[in-house]
C-alpha cells in the first residue's frame, strides 16, 4: 500500500493481525510448499524490489552515486481480514528449510473488530478462547498411607467401568428379577467415552480412525470403549454391522440421518450401546448444530438424506413437541419403542444454571437413563464466536449439583451423570475425567482431546488454526475435501486411539491406586479433592488445601 | 490394625475369655479401647429375653434425665446391673459416673405393636436418647434392644475389664464379640468404637474403607433415621448388612455379593449370574474398597466372618461343636478355644463367608461362586 492511499476503517497491517508470519530471506529455497499447502491463502508469492546504493571506490566529487535496484521473491502475508492467517503453522511443517513460522502477536490483534464483513458475525469452529479451568486446579489429597495400604497401580485388579442406563432403586430391582418385570437396560462401559461428532463435521478418515479404534480396543483389548455419532446420522455398513454395539446414536433437532437409521433398524445384527438425544452442547448452548455448506458432498448428504452443498443448521430445540418435559419423556419413550425397550435412552443438555430442574424432570421419568451435560468449555465444528466464548456454564459446579441433588433424593446410583466440555483442554485428560468422576460424574465424554490426541488436531484456546467450520482442515479431520482428508490415514488415526485410551487407562490407576480404591469407580469419592481456593473448595464441597 | 474376637458358646462364658484373646492378640492393637457386645444372655437376663435393654455411659445428670424421659414415655425399670467402681480408674481410663445396663418393662401401649414397628421405635427411641445426650454432653448411649448388651470405653482392654469387673456373673452370655482398639483419631469418640449395633445387627471391623464417603451418602439418602452416625468408617458395615436382610429380603450369603460383588468373569458363569447382576447394579454405591474383615452377628444370633480380596492376613475361625470363634489371629483363638481340631481351623478367604448359626454344631462356608440358597434366588 501506498502512503498516500487512502485507509478504509478495516485497512490492517501484518501488525494488526493476530498471526504474523516470520520468514527467513536467506533460507528460503521458493519452493512453493507453504503457499500450496496454506489452508485460507493467507501467504502468496511476493515479488518485492529493493534499492541497492553502491558508493564507487575512492572519492571522486564530481561523481554520482551507484544506485541500484534489484528484485528478490519471497513470501508475502495478505492482511484482507478473509485472508487471515489462522496460525495454523502448516507452512511451517512443509517448509524445507524452516523458513517460515507464524508468531503470535504482542498485543491483542486489531482484526477481531472488522470480523463481521456484511454484517456477519464471526463464525468458527474449536472451542472458547480461554486456557484454563478449575479441573486442573483439582488434587488428588486423600493419600492411603499407614492406616490402609495404598495399591500398586500396575499389579493389582481394578474394576473401573461405569454403568449407563437406569438402574432401579435395590428393593424393585430384586423383587422385578423375581416377577420378570421390565428391567431397563444398562450398559457397562468404559467411563470416557468419545463424545458426539458427527459424521461430517469429521472427515470419512477420522471417522473411521475413531471407530476402527473403538472396535480395536473393544475386541482385542477388552476395554468397552463407547462412541457418539453426533448429530448426522451413521454410515449404512456400520448400521448393518456388529460394531453398532459400541456406537451411541445421537438424535438431534435436525434428525439429520434418522430417517436412514429407522429403516435400518429391521437389518440390524446388533443394538446400538444407547441412544443420545441432543438438546444442547456446551460449545453453543442454545443453538442448533450446524454443518456449513462447504462440507455438504454428496457422501454427507445420503447419509444425513439432504440436498448437497447446503447449510444444515438444526433447530435450536426440537420442533416437534409442544413443550420441553412433554418432548423429552415423548422423545425418550419413542426412542425406547423403536429398539423395543432394549437401548437406554439419555439426554444431552449444555451446562447450565437450569440443569437441576432439568435433572429433577429426569428423575420422575421411569424411562431416562442418564443425563450427559456438556459444559461451557466444549467444543464444536462451527460456531458463531460469541456462543462459544460467551454462553454456557462451567462443568464442574453443574456436575457437583446435579450428583448432590440425585444424593439428596437418593437417587444416585439410578440417574448416572456423564460430564463434558473441556475434559483435558491443558492436557490433563485423566486427571480432569478422574476429578469429575469424584464431583460425581459416572463417566466422561470427550472430543476435543481426542481430535488432538488421535488426529494431530491444532487448534487451540488461544484462537490458533479453529477453521473447522469451512472445511479446509489442514489435518484433513473436518474436511470433506479428498485433497485434504487423504492427509490422514484411518489405521494411524486408530492406533492413537488405541494408544490414547491405554495410556488413560494406567494413569486412571495411577490416581485411584494411592487412593486406596480398586473395587469400583469412586463416583462421588468427594473426600479425596482438594483445592486452594476457599470459594471453590466451597461450592464444589470439597477440601480446602493451601 | 484392630484386633478382633468373637464366640459363641452352648455355655455361657464370662467375658473375660475374649479379653484374654484380645490380650494375646495385642501387639496387633494399641490398647486405647475396647468394645463389647453380648448376646444370648445368661444370668439374670435370661429370663427376660424380650426386655429391651439399654447400655449406655451417664453422668449423673443425664442419669436423671434418663429416668424422667423414659418415665414420661412409660418405659418401667425391670433389673439393673450396678457397676461399682473404684474411686480411680486406671490410668488412660476417663472418669465417669455411672455405666448402665438396664432391662425396661414396655409401656403398656407399646404391647400392640407390630414387630415391625416396635423395633422401630426402639432405634428411634436410642437416637433420641443418643442426641439428648450429645447436646449436653451427659450420656452415651450404644444400645437399646432385648438380649443385647454393649459396653465400650477408652483404655487399656484388660484394664478397662477388671475396672469394670467384666468377669461377673450377670454378663455371661453364650454369645460375644470383642474389639481391641487401633487408635486412627487423636479424640477417641466412644461412637467410632466398634461393635456398632441395628436393629439386632451388629458388626466390626477391621481395616479401612475407603469408599466410605459415597457409601455413607448412599445409607444416608435411604430416608431411613437409622442410617446415621458414621463416626468410623466401619459403621457402614453393620447398616449395609442390616439394609440388605430387612430392607432387601436377603440372606447373610449375599452379603459379600453386595460389598464385594463378583468380578465379571465370574459373574458370567455363575448359577445366579441374572439376580447378581441386578444386585451388582443396584447396589453399586454399596461396593466397599478394603483392605477390610467383617465379624458380624444377625438377630438369629448366627455369628459369621467375610474379608475383601485385599486383606492379606484373613482371620481364622474354628472350634468344636457347641463352641466356635472368630479371631483376627490365630493366637487368639488358641487362648479361647485350646482344645479343638486344628486341622479344622478355616481361614475364610475372598469369595467365602463363614457362618456358624444359632445350633453351633459346625462352620459353614459359603463361596460366592457357589448358588444361592434357593429362597433367594428364586
Ligand atoms: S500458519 Fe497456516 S494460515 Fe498462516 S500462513 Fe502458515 S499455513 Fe497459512
Ligand atoms: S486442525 Fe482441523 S480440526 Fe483442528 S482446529 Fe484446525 S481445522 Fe479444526
Amino acid at each position: 500500500m501506498f502512503s498516500n492511499k487512502p485507509v478504509t476503517p478495516s485497512t490492517l497491517s501484518v501488525k494488526d493481525l493476530p498471526w504474523q508470519i516470520l520468514w527467513n530471506k536467506d533460507k528460503c529455497n521458493l519452493c512453493g510448499q507453504c503457499t500450496a499447502v496454506c489452508p485460507v491463502n493467507a501467504i502468496e508469492l511476493g515479488v518485492f524490489r529493493k534499492k541497492f546504493i553502491e558508493p564507487p571506490v575512492g572519492l571522486d566529487i564530481n561523481g554520482t552515486l551507484a544506485c541500484d535496484y534489484k528484485l528478490y521473491y519471497g513470501i508475502r502475508q495478505k492482511t484482507d481480514p478473509a485472508y487471515k492467517c489462522v496460525g495454523c503453522a502448516m507452512c511451517n511443517m512443509v517448509c524445507p528449510n524452516d523458513a517460515i513460522i507464524p508468531c503470535r502477536s504482542d498485543e491483542a490483534d486489531k482484526l477481531r473488530f472488522h470480523m463481521d464483513r456484511g454484517g456477519q458475525p464471526r463464525r468458527r469452529g474449536g472451542r472458547r478462547n480461554v486456557s484454563d479451568g478449575i479441573l486442573d486446579r483439582i488434587k488428588f489429597i486423600r493419600i492411603s498411607m499407614l492406616t490402609d495400604p495404598a495399591l500398586d497401580a500396575g499389579r493389582h485388579e481394578f474394576e473401573l467401568r461405569t454403568l449407563l442406563g437406569r438402574v432401579l432403586p435395590p428393593d424393585k430391582n430384586l423383587k422385578f428379577v423375581q416377577q420378570q418385570g421390565w428391567i431397563p437396560p444398562v450398559r457397562e462401559i468404559y467411563p470416557l467415552i468419545i463424545g458426539g461428532m458427527s459424521f461430517g463435521a469429521l472427515s470419512p478418515t477420522m471417522w473411521e480412525g475413531l471407530q476402527l479404534g473403538v472396535a480395536y480396543l473393544n475386541e482385542e483389548l477388552n476395554l468397552p470403549v463407547r462412541i457418539s455419532t453426533g448429530e448426522g446420522g451413521c454410515p449404512q455398513r456400520l448400521l448393518r454391522s456388529r460394531f453398532l454395539k459400541y456406537v451411541i446414536l445421537q438424535i438431534a433437532s435436525g434428525y439429520f440421518g434418522w430417517d436412514e437409521i429407522i429403516h435400518a433398524i429391521p437389518d440390524m445384527k446388533e443394538d446400538p450401546c444407547a441412544i443420545e438425544i441432543k438438546y444442547g452442547q456446551g460449545a453453543k448452548p442454545g443453538d442448533g448444530g450446524l454443518l456449513m455448506w462447504y462440507k455438504v458432498n454428496k457422501l454427507i448428504a445420503a447419509i444425513r438424506g439432504v440436498p448437497t452443498g447446503v447449510n444444515l443448521p438444526s433447530p435450536p430445540t426440537h420442533q416437534t413437541k409442544y413443550s420441553i418435559e412433554e418432548s423429552v419423556a415423548k422423545m425418550i419413550q419413542s426412542m425406547y419403542m423403536a429398539w423395543g425397550f432394549r437401548v437406554p435412552v439419555y439426554p444431552k443438555i449444555s451446562g447450565t444454571s437450569t440443569a437441576l430442574a432439568v435433572l429433577n424432570n429426569l428423575t420422575r421419568n421411569q424411562y431416562a437413563a442418564g443425563l450427559a451435560i456438556d459444559g461451557e468449555d466444549g467444543g464444536t465444528g462451527a460456531a458463531y464466536n460469541v456462543s462459544m466464548n460467551h454462553m454456557g456454564h462451567p462443568i464442574a459446579s453443574n456436575i457437583r449439583d446435579c450428583y448432590l441433588n440425585l444424593v439428596k433424593v437418593g437417587m444416585q446410583n439410578e440417574i448416572p451423570l456423564f460430564a463434558g466440555g473441556g475434559v483435558g483442554k491443558t492436557g490433563n485428560l485423566t486427571a480432569n475425567a478422574a476429578a469429575l468422576i469424584m464431583l460425581g460424574a459416572s463417566g466422561v465424554q470427550v472430543g476435543k482431546y481426542i481430535m488432538q490426541a488421535a488426529a494431530g488436531c491444532l487448534g487451540s484456546e488461544s484462537d490458533r488454526c479453529n477453521i473447522c467450520n469451512i472445511g479446509l482442515c489442514p489435518k484433513g479431520i473436518t474436511s470433506q475435501d479428498a485433497r485434504l482428508y487423504r492427509r490422514l490415514d484411518a489405521e494411524n488415526v486408530a492406533q492413537r486411539v488405541v494408544d490414547l485410551f491405554l495410556s488413560f487407562d494406567t494413569e486412571l490407576k495411577k490416581i485411584v491406586a494411592p487412593l486406596g480404591r480398586s473395587t469400583s469407580l469412586p463416583i462421588g469419592m468427594a473426600d479425596a479433592l482438594g483445592i486452594n481456593d476457599r470459594n471453590a473448595a466451597e461450592r464444589l464441597r470439597i477440601n480446602y488445601v493451601v | 490394625m484392630c484386633r478382633l474376637f468373637a464366640i459363641t458358646s452352648e455355655q455361657p462364658l464370662s467375658p473375660m475369655v475374649v479379653l484374654e484373646a484380645l490380650d494375646v492378640m495385642r501387639e496387633g492393637h494399641d490398647c486405647s479401647g475396647v468394645g463389647l457386645f453380648l448376646r444370648d444372655l445368661a444370668g439374670p437376663f435370661e429370663d427376660m429375653k424380650d426386655a429391651p435393654i439399654l447400655s449406655g455411659i451417664f453422668s449423673d445428670a443425664g442419669l436423671k434425665r434418663l429416668d424422667a424421659f423414659m418415665m414420661d414415655i412409660g418405659f418401667m425399670t425391670k433389673y439393673k446391673i450396678t457397676i461399682k467402681v473404684p474411686k480411680t480408674p486406671p490410668a488412660g481410663v476417663p472418669k465417669r459416673d455411672v455405666y448402665l445396663i438396664r432391662a425396661y418393662e414396655y409401656p403398656e401401649e407399646w404391647e400392640e405393636f407390630s414387630q415391625k414397628e416396635l423395633y422401630d421405635r426402639l432405634l428411634s427411641l436410642r437416637l433420641k436418647l443418643r442426641k439428648m445426650g450429645e447436646e449436653k454432653e451427659d450420656m452415651i448411649v450404644f444400645s437399646f434392644w432385648p438380649d443385647v448388651i454393649m459396653i465400650k470405653e477408652i483404655g487399656d482392654p484388660t484394664q478397662v475389664a477388671n475396672y469394670l469387673q467384666f468377669d461377673r456373673q450377670e454378663l455371661h452370655a453364650r454369645v460375644i464379640m470383642a474389639q481391641g482398639r487401633q487408635n486412627t483419631n487423636y479424640a477417641i469418640n466412644l461412637y467410632a468404637c466398634h461393635p456398632f449395633f441395628i436393629q439386632g445387627f451388629s458388626t466390626m471391623t477391621n481395616g479401612e474403607n475407603t469408599a466410605f464417603v459415597p457409601i455413607k451418602e448412599y445409607l444416608t439418602s435411604r430416608g431411613f433415621e437409622g442410617y446415621t452416625g458414621y463416626q468410623s468408617d466401619s459403621e457402614v458395615f453393620t447398616h449395609i448388612l442390616h439394609f440388605m436382610m430387612t430392607n432387601l429380603g436377603l440372606g447373610v450369603e449375599a452379603y459379600k455379593h453386595v460389598i464385594t460383588p463378583l468380578q465379571d468373569e465370574d459373574l458370567q458363569s455363575h448359577p445366579d449370574a441374572d439376580l447378581l447382576r441386578n444386585l451388582k447394579r443396584s447396589c453399586r454405591p454399596l461396593i466397599i474398597d478394603g483392605p477390610n474383615c467383617v465379624i458380624g452377628c444377625l438377630p438369629d444370633h448366627s455369628l459369621f466372618m467375610v474379608q475383601d480380596r485385599k486383606k492379606l492376613r484373613p482371620g481364622v475361625v474354628g472350634g468344636k461343636p457347641g463352641m466356635y470363634a472368630f479371631s483376627s489371629e490365630i493366637c487368639g483363638l488358641d487362648a479361647a478355644i485350646p482344645y479343638r481340631d486344628k486341622s479344622k481351623d478355616f481361614q475364610p478367604m475372598h469369595l467365602d463367608t463363614a457362618i456358624v448359626g444359632p445350633d453351633r454344631q459346625e462352620v459353614r462356608i459359603c463361596s460366592q461362586i457357589n448358588p444361592l440358597p434357593p429362597a433367594l434366588s428364586a
